[in-house]
């Protein structure tokens, strides 16, 4: 078949093409070209090659801001998944108590992240706070401005609290689109109720259990908001996690070149990541389709 | 082997937990006896009862009122686990992140089975269904039509079950399986002689399959019979025209003795019936009627279907429509003809239900 050409095509895609420029392409290249030059001020620019690059990388206070943010992660989604698929297991699957239940758990999930880090915040305080003054009058040594495991616990309890009913929600819809037909057979084939969830519950929820362990993984190794509300990064460095530790580069110390540096190895380690995901999941997806 | 007789015993069912009129109820009130060993259909149109007659069977619904034994134990509060029945459902259940041998093992596991025996009893159903080549694949890894295979193996491969019951099992798989599926069904059901019962739709399936077929209509069973005698002596109106193809003809028509009356045209019946009040209405199978009669109904011919083996011809006779089937040789030309009624094939029902002639009156001639 013959094509024909026609260049007037191109317009068709401008604006779309200025429009990405615009709001993602140039100031992308604009931290691109931060991270590669120095000042000492006065808006003059020396070129630093990839000296950033590398110094940060051999740079311990990076590498435990890193560290931190690993763990924070990989604790919430210790907690969160196995709880919030736990909670869909238990959820009402019809009537009025599913739809109550359903708004429930929407409900965290409305509250803006500041406002979240400001409502623990003050419930954890010793003085005032409800949950801290009550520990503190059971003889508890609890004050997250002091100690970095109690920091850290009201940080991770805040999360599960925030962000377990996304999971929840989604594992529950992933629950409610298994046919009857397979409960009925479990039952004729007396299987367990542990049975039925490993060979039944637990690969129908597969698809959405993957998007929301990326979705939760992605947004927990982003956080920025609540622990800077709850901690400030600290008792000491102790709750710094990534996004922390670069707007304390970047606008504390104003140290533009390394903070430009740290924000496109940031955004690499995020995509790579996310990439790793997609691929497991598209290729669990074909590996189903394949002889069909 | 362990097997049973299924007596279900003034059976009802409402899915509403408080039916207040005969129309609540997806299953009307129905006692039945399943003899053991035998190869049952229950046939009728979608959404007239025949699954939930089935899930009550197995146990997956408790019935609103009625009892159901096997045997002499009255089972009807026993969970589904404990009834050691075996169901195969309209779409595939496998257990996707199983191979196809752990799915076919599964029950016999649970069941605390040894696994020699195991083994022995998933070969031979991998075998019988076609499935011995992926019997080590994972299970999500197959076709529609393989996986619904692996759903019939596991409903077959216990020995020990009290039934096997079908719910429209082949409705998945492509119709040359199909056929060969329902034969290895047959055949299989002929070697180890469990009661089978088998829902469907089709009544090719179920005329083929079964012993004996039930046929239901809105709730309500209408008629148990052998495969000739739904077709030669349907109960009620509605089996007469759900079996057959196209099914049976039936005219509103008055009847006097032998004689029955359309529109004033006279129609000889075999039998003498009196004088039957209420709604009265003749019977006659499309093959039962022939062209170009002497004295016959008048008719205008409609349309005539060449199907291959027969033609199907449609005529309209005083503002009512009927079929007919005619041999292939004749050319039939549209316009007006004459129809014969084979006489002693004629059926005669009252408010839709078979009225049975007068005894010992022979029709007058």
């Amino acid at each position: 078949m013959e094509k024909t050409v026609n260049q007037r095509a191109w317009l068709l895609v401008l604006p779309v093409f200025l429009l990405v420029a615009f709001s993602a392409v140039i100031p992308l290249m604009t931290v691109v070209n931060y991270s590669v030059q120095d000042t000492f001020g006065n808006n003059k620019f020396f070129w630093a090659g990839l000296e950033w690059f590398s110094e940060l990388l051999h740079s311990e206070r990076l590498w435990s801001a890193f560290g931190r943010q690993i763990a924070f992660s990989a604790i919430i989604l210790a907690l969160e998944v196995p709880l919030g698929v736990f909670v869909a297991l238990n959820m009402p699957k019809k009537g009025i108590w599913a739809s109550v239940c359903l708004v429930l758990m929407a409900l965290p999930l409305l509250i803006p992240w500041n406002v979240v880090g400001t409502i623990w915040q003050i419930f954890s305080r010793v003085d005032i706070g409800l949950l801290g003054h009550t520990l503190a009058a059971m003889g508890i040594d609890y004050n997250y401005t002091r100690d970095p495991l109690a920091a850290w616990t009201t940080l991770v309890v805040m999360d599960v609290w925030h962000w377990t009913s996304l999971i929840a929600l989604l594992s529950y819809a992933g629950l409610q689109s298994i046919p009857q037909a397979y409960y009925q057979a479990a039952k004729i084939d007396q299987a367990s109720r542990l049975d039925v969830f490993r060979f039944i519950e637990l690969p129908k929820m597969q698809g959405v259990l993957m998007i929301a362990i990326l979705i939760r993984f992605m947004d927990s190794f982003m956080i920025y908001t609540e622990p800077f509300v709850i901690t400030g990064g600290g008792p000491g460095n102790s709750t710094t996690f990534l996004s922390i530790d670069l707007v304390k580069m970047a606008l504390g110390q104003f140290d533009l070149g390394p903070a430009a540096a740290f924000s496109l190895m940031y955004f690499l380690v995020v995509m790579l990541v996310s990439w790793v995901f997609y691929t497991v999941m598209t290729n669990m997806e074909k590996a189903d389709t394949f002889h069909g | 082997m362990r097997m049973a007789k299924i007596t279900l015993s003034n059976l009802a069912h409402a899915y509403h937990p408080n039916p207040a009129s005969e129309d609540d109820y997806a299953l009307k009130q129905t006692s039945h006896v399943w003899e053991d060993g035998k190869a049952y259909a229950l046939l009728g149109p979608s959404g007239c009862g025949k699954t939930t007659l089935l899930n009550i069977i197995s146990g997956l619904i408790t019935p609103s009122q009625g009892r159901v034994f096997f045997d002499d134990d009255d089972v009807t509060s026993i969970p589904t686990a404990q009834r050691n029945i075996a169901q195969v459902f309209q779409f595939p259940v496998v257990y996707d992140t199983m191979t196809v041998r752990e799915n076919l093992a599964f029950a016999l596991r649970n069941r605390g089975m040894d696994k020699a025996g195991i083994s022995r009893r998933v070969d031979i159903i991998a075998v019988m269904l076609g499935l011995e080549e992926t019997l080590d694949c994972k299970a999500r890894a197959l076709s529609a039509d393989a996986k619904q295979k692996i759903s019939l193996g596991r409903g077959l491969v216990r020995e020990d079950v009290n039934a096997i019951l079908f719910d429209e099992p082949l409705t998945v798989i492509d119709p040359a399986m199909k056929l060969e599926l329902r034969i290895q069904l047959k055949s299989l059901h002929n070697e180890l002689g469990h009661t089978m019962i088998y829902v469907t739709h089709d009544q090719t399936e179920a005329l083929s399959f079964a012993d004996e077929v039930v046929v239901m209509d809105k709730g309500r069973v209408l008629q148990t019979g052998t495969p000739e005698a739904l077709f030669e002596a349907p109960a009620h109106t509605f089996v007469g025209h759900f079996i057959g193809s196209p099914g049976m003809n039936v005219l509103d028509v008055t009847v006097d003795g032998s004689r029955a009356y359309l529109d004033g045209n006279l129609i000889k019946l075999g039998h003498h019936y009196g004088t039957p009040a209420g709604k009265v209405q003749i019977g006659i199978r499309p093959e039962h009627i022939s062209l170009n009669a002497t004295n016959g109904l008048p008719a205008q011919i409609l349309r005539v279907e060449d199907v291959g083996r027969h033609k199907i011809v449609r005529a309209q006779a005083m503002g009512q429509t009927l079929n007919l089937i005619a041999s292939n040789q004749t050319t039939i030309n549209t316009g007006m003809a004459s129809l014969g009624f084979e006489r002693g094939k004629i059926s005669v029902f009252v408010d839709g239900w078979r009225f049975s002639p007068s005894h010992g009156q022979e029709g007058a001639m």
